[in-house]
């Protein structure tokens, strides 16, 4: 008989259930993911049309309310938020990971108040917004321009860490010999390393608008109206799908208008423009991904 | 002769240190200022929070503030006391990681020890789509969904339509992936060779997993749990929809209750009157909320360092 026999029965049944356990966890987490998507897709099908893209929200009449201002709104904050996240957030990374000297108390502080920023808590950036974009002397009001920033500044920290890590990933061999050619360091910077960090600074960037997107809170605090019946622009009032969402779902339903129901259409609409940008993010990095 | 000097000077090129570029300079200048943004946005939030919150302690005293057990700043009598806000935010918390840390880190454990890289591939995008729902999504699913048909039909429990628990619960979902993805960093960071030598000794996958990369690991895993912890505090949507909008200073999860961040969306959600009480009260309270974050923060960057120190 060998000394090395099989484990005993019941370790090999511990350990059975043991993997078990683990694969149900993790199938709990991903079952809950389907389901919230089916139930989603489930309630707010009926309701999707060309219409409810280009109608503005109503209160008395359910097929022809519609989330044009929403939509109009989140477009307006989106490209704000874009315009201010991508130089702001590129030249940081670019600063933290080539010029910054990582040993110095003020580069490091900007380090460790970068990690804590992103996980500030939504709400408390409404709060900021609302403190000084909204009121106080620089304020612009409930202003499409308020909301934005409020939300480039939460989502800014994305797309640092996203900058940064793509920027990192560039060999240092490119630097030195462009360098050796007798570049400056920003000929460098400019001609070498962002062009090789592109797909994986943009990647960040859509995820971050991504984030930004289903945001609510912070606009809630900041003042995104309710109800907007006006195409609006970058100085007027605004809402945006998720308040829009949020509205709909705090209305009981009457018997011309279920709102839950126009709710999970909404829902549905901004479901389907994060998917399209997580899979634009997703063939980004796929396609463009360099291998050193 | 002048040829030899044109040819000394030709082979004498300068090597020092190039003309000082001004536009160098500038550009550095200009990504320091841009890196300065996010510092000012720290200051800035400091700066807001406490400018208000000490005009509210004018009106209110600190230990009112504090260890008062009554919240009604906008009904008569007024009343300022924040621990029902407080036990709001503790409830729901605990009830959505009772739910987040055993399948967050039951997920990160399998991913890590068993998965096949097939399915980490698969799986992981999954999990990553999950944190990427807005949260006002899981409040919908919790307030339609979750309460009506799985706590009320299918558990038949006695709870109202806006109560503690299924926010509580659909928000542990929301953090599994935090916890997961943490955790699962942590594990993977873990060496090979502490694997082989458990498995050179005669241990099985389970006794590799628990006794093995488990505590070597602990240090990721207790970030993870505390990032999960400081997104849990701060979630402000599900609890809005799905809790309901009442300070109550019980633990009775199937009834209603505010927290600290719904109450500050929900006071907010009207045009507030810049000085009166209620527009202090949203300062004063988010004041508390950043505090807390701010320590889970600190605390998870701190047992994150611990553990990259020690492996890599």
């Amino acid at each position: 008989m060998s000394a090395i026999g099989s484990a005993p029965r019941a370790a090999r049944l511990r350990a059975g259930a043991f993997r078990g356990v683990l694969l149900a966890c993790l199938g709990l987490s991903v079952l809950m993911l389907v389901v919230i998507l089916v139930d989603i897709v489930l309630d707010g099908m009926d309701l999707i049309s060309l219409n409810f893209l280009t109608n503005y929200a109503s209160t008395f009449n359910q097929d022809e309310s519609g989330i044009r201002a929403a939509l109009l709104g989140t477009i307006w904050l989106m490209g704000v938020v874009a315009v201010f996240i991508v130089p702001v957030g590129v030249a940081t990374a670019v600063y933290l990971e080539e010029y910054a000297d990582s040993t110095r108390w003020f580069n490091r502080m900007i380090e460790v108040n970068i990690q804590n920023l992103a996980a500030v808590p939504s709400i408390v950036y409404g709060i900021l917004g609302l403190a000084f974009l909204v009121r106080g002397p620089f304020g612009q009001g409930n202003v499409v321009l308020a909301g934005g920033l409020t939300l480039g500044l939460l989502v800014l920290p994305v797309v640092i860490i996203a900058g940064r890590e793509a920027i990192r990933a560039v060999p240092s061999s490119i630097r030195e010999g462009s360098m050796a050619l007798g570049a400056t360091q920003w000929q460098t910077i400019r001609r070498q390393v962002l062009p090789a960090a592109i797909p994986g600074i943009a990647t960040g960037v859509i995820l971050a608008l991504s984030r930004a997107i289903g945001e609510t809170a912070p606009l809630i605090v900041v003042g995104a109206a309710t109800f907007v019946a006006f195409d609006p622009g970058l100085f007027s009032s605004f809402t945006a799908l998720p308040i829009q969402i949020f509205d709909w779902i705090g209305r009981p339903p009457n018997e011309n208008v279920d709102f839950p129901a126009l709710a999970a259409t909404a829902i549905l609409v901004l479901m389907i423009l994060l998917l399209a940008m997580n899979t634009v993010a997703i063939w980004l990095r796929n396609r463009y991904e360099q291998k050193w | 002769m002048e040829a030899a000097s044109v040819a000394q000077r030709r082979a004498a090129p300068a090597l020092g240190v190039a003309r000082r570029r001004i536009g160098e300079d500038a550009i550095r200048a200009l990504l320091m200022l841009a890196a300065l943004v996010s510092v000012l946005t720290t200051v800035g939030i400091v700066v807001a929070l406490l400018r208000e919150t000490l005009i509210f302690f004018g009106d209110v005293g600190v230990f009112e503030f504090l260890l008062g057990k009554e919240w009604s700043p906008v009904i008569q009598p007024q009343s300022f006391g924040v621990l029902p806000l407080v036990v709001g935010t503790v409830v729901v918390t605990g009830l959505a990681l009772v739910i987040a840390v055993p399948l967050g880190i039951g997920s990160a454990i399998y991913l890590s020890e068993y998965a096949s890289e097939p399915v980490r591939k698969t799986v992981k995008p999954a999990l990553e789509l999950l944190a990427g729902v807005p949260t006002i999504v899981f409040g919908y699913f919790a307030l339609t969904f979750f309460t009506p048909n799985i706590l009320q039909d299918l558990a038949t429990l006695e709870v109202s339509i806006f109560n503690a628990l299924s926010a509580g619960i659909v928000m542990g979902f929301m953090v599994i992936p935090t916890i997961a993805s943490v955790a699962e960093d942590a594990m993977s960071a873990v060496p090979w060779s502490l694997r082989e030598g458990a498995f050179g000794l005669g241990a099985n996958r389970l006794q590799t997993s628990t006794r093995v990369v488990f505590p070597a690991a602990l240090s990721g895993i207790v970030a993870a749990v505390v990032l999960g912890i400081s997104r849990a505090v701060g979630e402000t949507m599900i609890v809005l929809v799905a809790a309901g909008q009442v300070a109550a200073l019980n633990a009775k999860v199937g009834e209603p209750h505010f927290t600290m961040t719904s109450y500050i969306a929900a006071v907010s959600k009207g045009d507030l009157a810049v000085g009166s009480i209620q527009f202090k009260t949203v300062f004063a309270v988010g004041m508390l909320l950043f505090l807390i974050t701010l320590v889970m923060n600190a605390t998870s960057i701190r047992f994150v360092r611990r553990y990259r120190q020690v492996y890599e």
